[in-house]
């Protein structure tokens, strides 16, 4: 496959970027979208050019390191990481657009390397348990339904690559927060901290710059992981519930 | 000892390490908060507009019926309520929920534009027609409401304007066309409004499940068409002579 790349570049933060075109050739359509970015770096460092930053970590799909916006969509035309996206969804001489995540909460640090420290940040404030360390507990101590433990792993999938933040209009981190406020809120582990949790991840959220919800739905398409778009409304029902009953 | 005694206090004091702010303080500085006052005031406003549609339809049973019953709307809660009182309340409480919903749309899409200030450069047609217009159909409902005001409640603008006889008033203001395309126009915008809002309010208040969100798009889609044909109603028949 031959392809022209309309990369985003910034040299660092607070650098000015443009989007600068590239010709590869020699795609595989059994490479992935970030092999077929190495294939391209491979080619920028024999030439003495400064390759593509892009983040990327166990390019399996399960860490949430890789994201970019491909064609105007986060993680591209599939449901799935940047990693796992295959050039066989691309054609012979397509153009692609790559961009950064953009939202105010994830300024770039360089090319297509955003910074999302916003979300451990969130995470920090509430996305924990109170557990006594030591050895591992017995494993029926705390009966947990199976239906409301599928609704935790379903919402412990999340991997915190801010696909949501960046298809959202608004740049808003909800369905983010909520993923993790639901996950830990519906068990009995996660229920010492139930209103406190929900009000300062929400609390944090708002605070790093994140924007609101608007109820597009654009979180829930671009999700690679399928957090549904009731995952917000779940959290809402949290934070009103905890807004009237946390301890003061 | 003296000198001990201080620093012991202000150990025990750093237990409580502050306190969380009132409910309506917490609802009103949060996002999620302040999408709730735009939900629960855009419930209210539903609610009326339901009522008045139903009461506009009134005017297919002819002049004495509709003006009657606009006569009736004005003794309600009599003999504890005054003349009129009703009504006051109800657009006491109406005027309020504007506000409030136009102050939290006003401050939540200021921060949601500043929360994304770069712009992809490349573009894509992203959610529904509804969802990307609520913050223009808005505005357009605002100005409207201001119209619409002036043109049969104040009569300012009205071409026949005799208080009393709204009738008469109505069937004189359909039948200049900037009137009735003012009105068809906004209960377009309307209908839009609540498509996309009644939703969301139900997604807002944490109404919303997987079970359920199906049915709840299905009622807000039919309250937006009901509500849009029961309002536009009144000027086309105005138009056509159904209603003279």
């Amino acid at each position: 496959m031959r392809l022209t790349l309309r990369i985003w570049r910034q040299r660092g933060p607070e650098q000015p970027g443009t989007m600068t075109a590239y010709e590869v050739d020699g795609i595989s359509e059994d490479m992935s979208f970030l092999e077929m970015l190495d294939t391209l770096n491979e080619r920028l460092i024999l030439d003495g050019d400064e390759p593509v930053a892009f983040d990327h970590d166990c390019r399996e799909g399960i860490c949430g390191a890789c994201g970019m916006v491909i064609n105007g969509q986060a993680h591209g035309p599939e449901r799935t990481t940047t990693c796992q996206l295959h050039m066989r969804h691309f054609s012979d001489g397509d153009t692609i657009d790559i961009e950064p995540w953009r939202a105010a909460a994830f300024p770039v640090v360089k090319d297509l390397v955003v910074d999302r420290s916003a979300f451990d940040r969130i995470i920090g404030s509430g996305g924990y348990v109170t557990a006594p360390t030591g050895s591992a507990p017995e494993a029926h101590a705390t009966p947990v339904p199976k239906p409301v433990a599928d609704t935790a792993f379903e919402h412990a999938e999340c991997i915190g690559c801010g696909a949501c933040v960046a298809a959202c209009p608004n740049g808003s981190a909800m369905l983010f927060t909520s993923a993790k406020v639901v996950h830990l809120n519906v068990l009995p582990q996660g229920a010492p901290e139930r209103e406190s949790r929900v009000l300062d991840m929400v609390g944090t959220m708002d605070a790093e710059g994140f924007g609101g919800c608007t109820n597009t739905g654009e979180c829930a398409v671009a999700c690679p992981k399928g957090i549904p778009l009731q995952s917000i409304a779940t959290m809402n029902r949290e934070f009103l519930r905890a807004a009237r009953r946390a301890p003061r | 000892m003296q000198g001990v005694l201080p620093t012991v206090g202000v150990m025990a004091l750093a237990t409580r390490t502050g306190r969380r702010p009132s409910t309506l303080a917490t609802l009103w500085r949060s996002t999620v908060g302040k999408k709730t006052v735009m939900a629960v005031t855009g419930v209210i406003m539903l609610l009326y507009l339901v009522a008045h549609m139903l009461g506009n339809l009134k005017i297919f049973f002819g002049s004495t019926e509709f003006n009657g019953y606009a006569y009736w709307l004005r003794t309600i809660g009599e003999p504890a309520l005054h003349y009129s009182w009703f009504l006051w309340i109800v657009r006491v409480v109406l005027v309020a929920a504007v506000v409030f919903h136009g102050v939290a749309a006003y401050q939540l899409s200021r921060r949601d534009l500043g929360a994304r200030p770069t712009a992809y450069a490349h573009r894509r047609p992203r959610a529904g027609y509804a969802t990307r217009t609520m913050r223009w159909g808005g505005i357009i409902l605002a100005l409207f409401i201001v119209w619409h005001l002036l043109d049969l409640t104040t009569l300012t603008v009205n071409p026949r304007g005799e208080a009393g006889h709204p009738y008469q008033n109505v069937v004189a203001d359909f039948r200049n066309w900037y009137a009735d395309a003012i009105y068809i126009v906004a209960m377009l915008a309307l209908g839009l409004h609540i498509r996309h809002g009644l939703w969301s309010a139900a997604q807002t208040l944490g109404a919303n499940s997987a079970r359920r969100d199906a049915a709840l798009k299905f009622t807000a889609n039919a309250l937006a068409l009901v509500l849009t044909a029961g309002f536009v109603a009144v000027p086309v028949s105005v138009m056509t002579g159904v209603v003279s």
